[in-house]
């Protein structure tokens, strides 16, 4: 018999936090990037665990659009932190702020 | 289908799982140097797939090992060798007074409440077997791609114009600026 769903949900949720306070600590662009990388993945542990909970394919399915969107998401940031770079040389995001009134 | 061709300790797998993960993680946002936060990745990226093998999910676990640590990682190690960011970043140094705990005392409570919602209540509600069933101890590939092709048809063919979009996008942005007047060639006798 496999392990409570709820231990892994646990899991899920700490990985989360553990990606939501990288993101809300470092400054790095590129650091920020892999840290949303580690909470959509946390999102993707929680929606499989509720698959095999509920015995319904949907969840994983879900799981397959969500790697998706987060391969495009990554593309696009990651496109933004290359011109970004050409024009001042750092990935800090302190350094942006031009729109500060 | 893996995992229930041999008699597997599910808390082994899980334990297992669970401290790739988390040693993975904290790896990403304590270090330093950019590329060993990249090979971290790696290590939380496959305890999730360890994870999604132990629930039937194989499928998600190939997809998980092909996408994210072979093709998102690697982008990311490029991105990060082409700006040549590869150097320590001083992360002790906190320009935001008290930024660490507030950020601290936000996750604590998110985590927390999550946590303490699982303790009071039952986090799992609904129908199941809305779609399709699971079959236990199988892989699920055919499930999976039988929804995907089926009930999902729309969202699938909308993520094929989403990636394309994203090309697109990305070698528009990254593009190097050329001037707009053009150089005067020189005409060759």
């Amino acid at each position: 018999m496999n392990v409570p769903a709820a231990w892994y949900l646990i899991l899920a949720a700490v990985l989360f936090g553990i990606g939501a306070f990288g993101l809300l600590t470092r400054r790095s662009a590129l650091i920020m990037f892999m840290c949303i990388e580690l909470m959509l993945n946390a999102v993707n542990l929680t929606f499989v665990t509720f698959a095999r909970t509920l015995s319904d394919i949907s969840g994983q399915a879900i799981v397959f659009f969500v790697m998706v969107v987060a391969a495009a998401e990554v593309t696009v940031g990651l496109g933004i932190v290359v011109s970004v770079f050409r024009r001042r040389s750092s990935t800090s995001v302190d350094e942006l702020s031009e729109l500060k009134g | 289908m893996i995992a229930a061709t041999y008699a597997l300790q599910w808390e082994l797998v899980f334990v297992t799982s669970a401290l790739l993960i988390i040693v993975g993680a904290i790896g990403v946002i304590a270090v330093k140097n950019p590329v060993h936060a990249a090979l971290c990745l790696i290590m939380t990226l496959i305890g999730v797939a360890v994870a999604f093998v132990a629930q039937s999910a194989d499928f998600l676990a190939a997809v998980q090992i092909i996408v994210y640590a072979g093709a998102i990682v690697v982008l990311f190690l490029f991105v990060i060798m082409f700006l040549g960011v590869d150097r320590r970043e001083h992360i002790h140094f906190e320009p935001l007074v008290g930024q660490r705990a507030f950020a601290a005392l936000g996750v604590a409570i998110t985590v927390g409440g999550l946590i303490a919602l699982m303790a009071r209540a039952h986090w799992v509600s609904g129908a199941a077997s809305v779609t399709t069933k699971l079959a236990s101890g199988n892989g699920n590939v055919r499930a999976l791609g039988t929804a995907v092709f089926t009930t999902y048809l729309f969202a699938f063919e909308a993520t094929a114009a989403l990636l394309i979009i994203a090309v697109v996008g990305a070698v528009l942005l990254a593009r190097r600026e050329r001037p707009l007047v053009d150089e005067p060639v020189e005409e060759v006798a």
